[in-house]
């Protein structure tokens, strides 16, 4: 009896016959949206590949990125050094090959400072009382319209002498890129906080913490993640600034900023020695964004679910 | 208005004294004493090494004074015109600064308009031509726009129009006022370098919110009412859809100002921003912080003026 009526109400109701859909897989939708764009795909593939050179660079690179070879300084394009030499003899491809690690070391670095500062900050902006919050925001404001590169030379230049090598400006540049995510987090907990699932857990006596690790961050998670990828790439090219100037990671690490301005100085005869790692830093850039655009996509809220 | 206007202001001077303390302290905080670094330049080593001398110096410096008071001492002195001398070079900061802030100031100015005016003409372009060639063109250009680093494409413009093609001076800067073809020729790669990237940003942001204004009915009213394209996109599309662009634009001068210090130092352009970059080479403490207290200064100003005409373009600001 029980059953007969069940299956009358399926046929009649649209809502259950939905039900009896195959779910639809998550993770499978993620790839496909995620991977529906070519530049996406593309983008893709050269983070993979930049990872794997930083991985295996010792075992892929022609020479030593440091070893001096000061009977070929300078060499132009050739068999034995595919994108010739700088002028202290050093293999220009394989300084360009372990410049993958630096790169994805202060990227990496610099998001997860900046990132942790500005969600917390963001945090307790979003859930304090109105006139706390204000005044948070108004600070980011601020911060905002100060140009960041001026800070990020002050402060990698203060932290040279504490810190050596890349950390100073790792931490000058996290110091300085998070107020974007305080904007992001507070408004995403202003949004979150009118949701009916919030609501239900402070009636059922939720405490603020648990509200906030509960329900308000896995759903921010989203937008974070984006910004986090976006972020990587922004770093990675004000590292380079910074070091393009002289102010940054100093020599003689393989720094593809600290490259272009060792390798500028002979911009008019070998033009590849600050060319080609520029376009390093353009590549892995461009990479990043187009990560991060592919994962906007594919981590849309109003898109789950759909079978697209 | 004049509430909103006073409420800026107000937030101006703010952000100006906040600025300041924290370049002033960050300064401090370095390690290395400037009066050390005098003396080391001083060819009378004999007496440099007498500890009177030391005193004298400091004293006259004012740096014997406790951190605040110091701080207070040059925020007025400022105040009154004297910004100080450079350790290093011995110049007056101050006229060393006048001459400085005009080519920064005339460079930047002629970019950020520039920016605007192409960034948002592309971005209607691509957003009305949407998935034509004209947009994947504009979007391609936008994309390089926002990950080449600045100094790259100086870089390749340096190396192909200027080196290989010859069609432009390689560097260097004329007031356009002292020979306005030589200035001319020689700001183009720097303007376009500067303009790149806000031209790149502003165009995205144009595009997509006229792209969500296109959707709106009133739009649709606008072109079942039978007007042409010209005045559905000019009369009912552009008004809306460039208030986001407008909020851009703070940022975008702080980005043209900020990246003065890249562009000037590549071209050789002898601006603000070189002199920072230059100050902080050598340790030049009292440079470093005058410069940048005026960089910062030159952006905030640049945003209180956008602010307030963002107020004047929507009614709606002006009462919240």
């Amino acid at each position: 009896m029980e059953e007969t009526k069940n299956v009358g109400q399926a046929g009649e109701f649209e809502v259950l016959e939905e039900a009896l859909l195959p779910p639809v897989n998550e993770f499978k939708r993620f790839i496909r949206v995620f991977f529906r764009r070519k530049v996406v795909i593309i983008g893709f593939a050269l983070v993979v590949l930049v990872i794997f050179v930083a991985i295996f660079a010792d075992l892929i690179s022609p020479y030593d990125p440091y070893e001096q070879d000061l009977h070929n300084v300078m060499a132009a394009p050739n068999g034995a050094h595919l994108l010739g030499t700088d002028a202290l003899g050093r293999d220009l491809l394989s300084r360009i090959m372990y410049g993958t690690r630096i790169a994805l070391i202060v990227g990496v670095l610099t998001v997860l400072i900046s990132a942790v500062i500005g969600v917390a900050i963001g945090l307790v902006a979003g859930f304090a009382q109105s006139k706390v919050q204000t005044v948070i925001m108004r600070l980011t404001d601020a911060l905002i319209a100060i140009p960041s590169l001026i800070l990020q030379l002050l402060l990698a230049n203060l932290l040279k002498s504490f810190i050596g090598g890349m950390g100073s400006v790792v931490v000058a540049l996290g110091l300085t890129m998070f107020p974007g995510y305080i904007r992001m987090v507070n408004a995403q907990v202003l949004t979150l906080k009118q949701n009916d699932y919030v609501l239900a857990g402070r009636a059922m006596g939720d405490k603020k913490r648990r509200i906030v690790l509960r329900h308000i961050l896995p759903n921010a998670v989203s937008p974070l993640i984006v910004m986090m990828t976006m972020m990587m790439g922004a770093s990675i090219m004000a590292e380079a600034g910074l070091s393009f100037l002289g102010l940054g990671i100093a020599p003689p690490a393989a720094a593809w900023g600290q490259m272009c301005r060792e390798g500028y100085q002979y911009l008019m005869t070998r033009p590849l020695l600050s060319i080609a790692p520029g376009f390093a830093i353009m590549i892995l850039v461009f990479s990043y964004n187009m990560v991060g655009d592919g994962l906007r996509d594919a981590l849309d809220p109003r898109l789950r679910g759909s079978l697209d | 208005m004049i509430s909103y206007i006073i409420r800026r202001l107000l937030y101006a001077v703010l952000i100006v004294i906040l600025v300041s303390v924290t370049v002033f302290t960050l300064i401090r905080l370095l390690p290395g004493d400037p009066i050390e670094i005098l003396v080391s330049q001083d060819i009378m080593q004999d007496a440099a090494r007498d500890p009177e001398y030391y005193a004298r110096l400091r004293s006259e410096y004012g740096l014997d004074k406790p951190i605040p008071i110091q701080f207070i001492n040059w925020f007025f002195k400022m105040l009154r015109g004297d910004f100080g001398k450079s350790i290093i070079r011995k110049f007056d900061i101050l006229g060393e600064m006048k001459s400085r802030i005009v080519v920064t100031l005339s460079l930047g100015i002629v970019s950020f308009i520039i920016s605007n005016v192409v960034g948002i003409l592309l971005g209607i372009l691509s957003a009305i031509r949407r998935g034509k060639i004209v947009d994947t063109v504009v979007t391609v250009i936008a994309n390089i726009g926002v990950t080449a680093p600045t100094f790259w494409i100086a870089i390749l413009l340096i190396y192909f129009i200027g080196f290989k093609l010859k069609l432009l001076p390689l560097y260097g800067y004329t007031l356009p006022w002292k020979d306005f073809g030589t200035s001319v020729r020689q700001s183009i790669m720097p303007v376009f370098v500067m303009a790149l990237g806000p031209i790149s940003m502003t165009c995205r942001q144009a595009r997509s919110s006229i792209l969500e204004v296109l959707n709106q009915d009133h739009v649709r009213t606008a072109w079942s009412k039978g007007l042409t394209e010209r005045k559905v996109i000019f009369r009912h599309v552009l008004k809306n859809g460039l208030m986001p662009v407008v909020t851009l634009q703070g940022t975008m001068i702080a980005m043209i100002f900020g990246g003065s210090a890249i562009v000037e130092t590549i071209f050789v352009i002898p601006g603000m921003g070189k002199m920072m970059v230059d100050g902080m080479l050598s340790q030049d403490y009292p440079v470093v912080q005058v410069v940048t207290l005026m960089l910062t200064f030159v952006v905030v100003l640049a945003n209180l003026l956008v602010d307030l005409m963002y107020g004047w373009i929507d009614p709606r600001i002006q009462y919240e």
